[in-house]
């Protein structure tokens, strides 16, 4: 006899709110795992998050000197992502990607990509990229289309799990 | 206890043996045991939390030494 086992899989939503290295990490590390595990996961990349899903190379063109000045202190891209403490002008991030190297723990480039694989969805938020003269392009190619707040809580009053990072 | 497929962890911390577990899971056929070796300790909780999420059932855990071998049975596709 078939045991009732739904076939809706359960939802987890992460918004990513924050640019850091480490805490970019804790979400993919969270992302990978709840789709191991059989979850529906959508991560919805807000505001310092966007650096995270940032191509790493090429120019950013938007319109405006604020945003044009913006977007060249906060240029993002997972090359450019800090640890949130202890960055010491770079040598903490260098030394936290050394000791992640030698525990075999995923670059954040890997874990993008492993969690494309996955299935996991990764959404850059449309107003975030429209204040900060973001365009689609300016985006890495495992991020979805722009999508807004709706789209997310949509996701999230269906989920079993939502978290903010 | 005896198993069909291997898969070896040792050296990957979580969610590394989660995440190659539900793909190698993919591979064996249904009642199938999958035995999964590795020496990151999170692996005694892991495993039964990962069984009870995707439906497997989780046999057990033999350690020796430094390994830690789970096991998992395939229960359905």
């Amino acid at each position: 006899m078939a045991d009732s086992v739904s076939e809706e899989k359960e939802k987890l939503t992460i918004v990513v709110f924050s640019g850091d290295l480490d805490r970019a990490l804790a979400a993919f590390m969270l992302a990978t795992t709840g789709a191991s595990m059989g979850m529906d996961v959508t991560m919805f990349f807000t505001f310092w998050g966007l650096n995270i899903l940032k191509k790493n190379e090429g120019g950013i063109k938007s319109q405006g000197l604020m945003r044009r000045m913006l977007n060249f202190v906060n240029r993002g891209g997972t090359k450019r992502l800090k640890m949130s403490k202890f960055n010491m002008f770079g040598l903490g991030t260098w030394m936290m990607k050394r000791l992640m190297k030698e525990i075999n723990m995923p670059s954040i480039d890997e874990f993008i990509s492993m969690a494309q694989q996955m299935g996991v969805k990764m959404v850059p938020c449309s107003t975030s990229c429209g204040m900060m003269g973001l365009p689609e392009d300016a985006f890495r190619e495992e991020a979805l289309s722009l999508t807004g707040a709706a789209f997310f809580l949509g996701e999230a009053r269906e989920s079993k799990v939502t978290l903010f990072i | 206890m005896q198993a069909d497929q291997t898969l070896d962890c040792m050296g990957l911390y979580c969610p590394m043996p989660i995440v190659k577990t539900a793909d190698k899971i993919k591979s064996l056929k249904t009642g199938e045991v999958l035995e999964v070796v590795a020496d990151d300790p999170g692996i005694r909780q892991d495993m039964p939390a990962w069984s009870k999420a995707t439906g497997h059932e989780f046999l057990g855990i033999e350690e020796a030494g430094k390994e830690i071998k789970v096991y998992v049975k395939k229960t359905h596709d």
